[in-house]
């Protein structure tokens, strides 16, 4: 009878646990908590879900200790530059520089770029010319960037382990072990995700609950028109609150390149001279512009499309007119175009204490 | 006998995480459909390796190179020789730079054996297209602008023209919901039906082929110098597109 107790046991044990999913719970002292995304109204009704990677579920520890290394000095080879250095909360995470400068004095050749709805860039490639898969991968790159933090990941580590409150933090947010650099990115990745952004005036508009002026109205409606700005194809539109493709076109800026954009990355000539499209959520806040920062003002952007279009092999046919230097859009079209712009900002988002040191 | 009954434990088991087989047993005639779409220019096959590298010449004659090929197909429907028709959920959005969007497989896709013909619409019909209703097409920025009736694009084909010459020019062939005047819209979708008979005797998957070529050739020949861009709010460059995409589809290799 026992021997037969024996058989049914190990065999139903077998059973509840065969078809079961594997949970790891090796190393926890606790379990970490779910912190699922908060998805905004305006998202939820227009888009698809946001990316998470099965491997780094959002945690209210996991997130907290992305958002300490994020903000802490202790990532750069002389502790003088933090993630938040180059990508500032008021700035909607990027910097008011041209170009960033790194921790030896030297400028970087692109400018930062703000950081909010990134789990919804649904291809999953990061920088400007979207050299790195997933924000994990590319949360790696500043640290040992030349350029930038001028650091080795085997420094980060070393100083990470011997500090007083990192082994706990990581223990708590990725269980007992080692820490590596795999978890400090997956830990910042988190925290990223989290700096969502949608309540500008004109989400609130979409919503319902607060109306445009004529000038903004006049203004989408050229950021709509095909005969003017156009500018819905590359940039989003009212039902697709992300106001980004998050593609890569080549948008007229130069006759030759100096910097290859994608094309340095895919090696293919025709995509010489692109570059991912940014959101234009927050552009009040994120100036200067393009992916080298030429422009420091929204009307110069709006010049440059209207009349400064350059022509290059690669050039996107989206840019029309290009014989004209771009779509010549009236004084009043163009200042209309800025309030829309405008209207895309959220004040809300750069003052979340939940995104402050 | 101890053994035994742990043998009959370890079969249950076995049989708990075993994926049903017996759902359509009674349904022996029944085949699986899918569709594979190819892409061409008068016979040069059209992917993502040569997209945008490929020199083509349209039926007007201007040498052109092609950036950006996305199109939308909804209702696929199979009629066999009785008229009975087989209308399958879902619609199709194809991205010429991403191979993974050529291959369509419905949701209910089983029909009964036997012959049949392929219709589907181009684009969205009327009911269908619904401003903003598709999360999916919304985050591929897919949209068509509410001030030329809403909903979403058809096509979108961007490219270069004449560029044999030191002066090529962008077209921006969009198709979609036609603007008749201010606020007056007429529905621009197609029903393509293809006359090639489709034999199924098993599990198969139909090539569906899109000659480019045609959307300048058929009945409309397209001068690109004079219709390049904007089309989109331009009503007869709308319904023109509308008839010539009626010959740019045809029914390749039938694989079963």
């Amino acid at each position: 009878m026992k021997l037969l107790d024996k058989h049914i046991i190990v065999a139903l044990a077998f059973l509840a646990t065969a078809c079961g999913k594997d949970d790891d719970t090796t190393g926890y002292v606790n379990q970490p908590t779910q912190a699922p995304l908060d998805i905004p109204q305006i998202f939820s009704d227009n888009i698809l879900n946001p990316v998470i990677p099965s491997d780094n579920p959002q945690t209210i520890e996991g997130i907290a200790l992305g958002k300490k290394l994020f903000f802490d000095p202790i990532l750069s080879a002389n502790n003088t530059q933090a993630c938040a250095s180059c990508h500032r909360p008021q700035n909607a995470f990027t910097d008011i520089p041209r170009f960033s400068i790194g921790i030896d004095g030297i400028p970087g050749v692109r400018n930062s770029m703000p950081l909010f709805n990134l789990a919804w860039n649904y291809d999953e490639l990061f920088f400007w010319d979207g050299r790195e898969f997933s924000l994990e991968h590319q949360a790696l790159e500043p640290v040992t960037n030349p350029i930038e933090m001028h650091n080795t990941w085997e420094v980060v580590v070393q100083r990470l382990q011997e500090h007083p409150e990192y082994p706990s933090m990581f223990n708590s947010a990725f269980g007992n072990g080692s820490i590596t650099k795999e978890k400090a990115t997956k830990a910042i990745a988190q925290f990223e995700r989290t700096l969502i952004s949608a309540n500008s005036k004109f989400d609130r508009y979409l919503l319902g609950l607060a109306e445009l002026t004529p000038a903004e109205e006049n203004g989408l409606n050229v950021f709509m028109d095909e005969n003017r700005g156009d500018c819905f194809h590359c940039h989003g539109n009212p039902n697709n609150p992300l106001w980004t493709d998050n593609q890569f076109h080549n948008n007229g800026l130069d006759a030759t390149f100096d910097d290859l954009g994608l094309g340095e990355v895919t090696g293919d000539p025709a995509d010489n001279g692109k570059f991912r499209s940014p959101s234009l959520r927050n552009l009040a806040y994120t100036a200067p512009y393009m992916h080298d920062g030429r422009f420091s003002t929204l009307d110069e952007v709006i010049n440059h499309y209207s009349e400064g279009l350059q022509d290059s092999p690669t050039i996107d046919p989206l840019m029309k007119k290009v014989d004209e230097g771009g779509v010549q859009l009236t004084d009043q079209d163009k200042a209309d175009l800025k309030a829309f712009l405008l209207s895309l900002s959220d004040p809300s988002f750069i003052n979340n204490p939940d995104f402050q040191n | 006998m101890k053994k035994i009954f742990s043998l009959i434990v370890m079969l249950l088991l076995i049989l708990n995480c075993s994926e049903d087989k017996d759902d359509n047993l009674s349904l022996v005639n029944m085949s699986n459909v899918s569709f594979s779409f190819t892409h061409d220019w008068d016979g040069t096959l059209i992917n993502s390796s040569n997209l945008q590298t490929e020199i083509v010449t349209n039926e007007h004659g201007e040498e052109i190179s092609m950036t950006r090929i996305r199109y939308l197909i909804s209702r696929f429907e199979l009629v066999n020789d009785n008229g009975d028709s087989y209308l399958f959920d879902g619609y199709k959005f194809t991205d010429l730079e991403d191979e993974t969007t050529y291959n369509f497989t419905p949701t209910n896709n089983s029909i009964p054996i036997g012959n049949y013909t392929l219709r589907f619409i181009w684009g969205f019909n009327e009911a269908d297209n619904v401003d903003g209703a598709y999360l999916d097409l919304n985050s591929a920025s897919w949209n068509w602008p509410a001030m030329l009736g809403g909903g979403y694009h058809f096509l979108q084909f961007d490219g270069m023209y004449n560029v044999d010459t030191t002066a090529p020019s962008p077209f921006n062939y969009h198709n979609g919901t036609a603007r008749v005047s201010d606020g007056v819209f007429e529905q621009n979708f197609a029903l393509i039906q293809l006359s090639t008979p489709i034999t199924i005797t098993n599990n198969a998957n139909i090539e569906v082929k899109m000659n480019i070529s045609e959307f300048f050739k058929n009945p409309n020949t397209w001068d690109l110098n004079v219709l390049d861009t904007p089309l989109m709010p331009n009503y007869d460059a709308q319904k023109m597109m509308q008839e010539n995409v009626l010959s740019v589809f045809s029914i390749g290799s039938i694989t079963q």
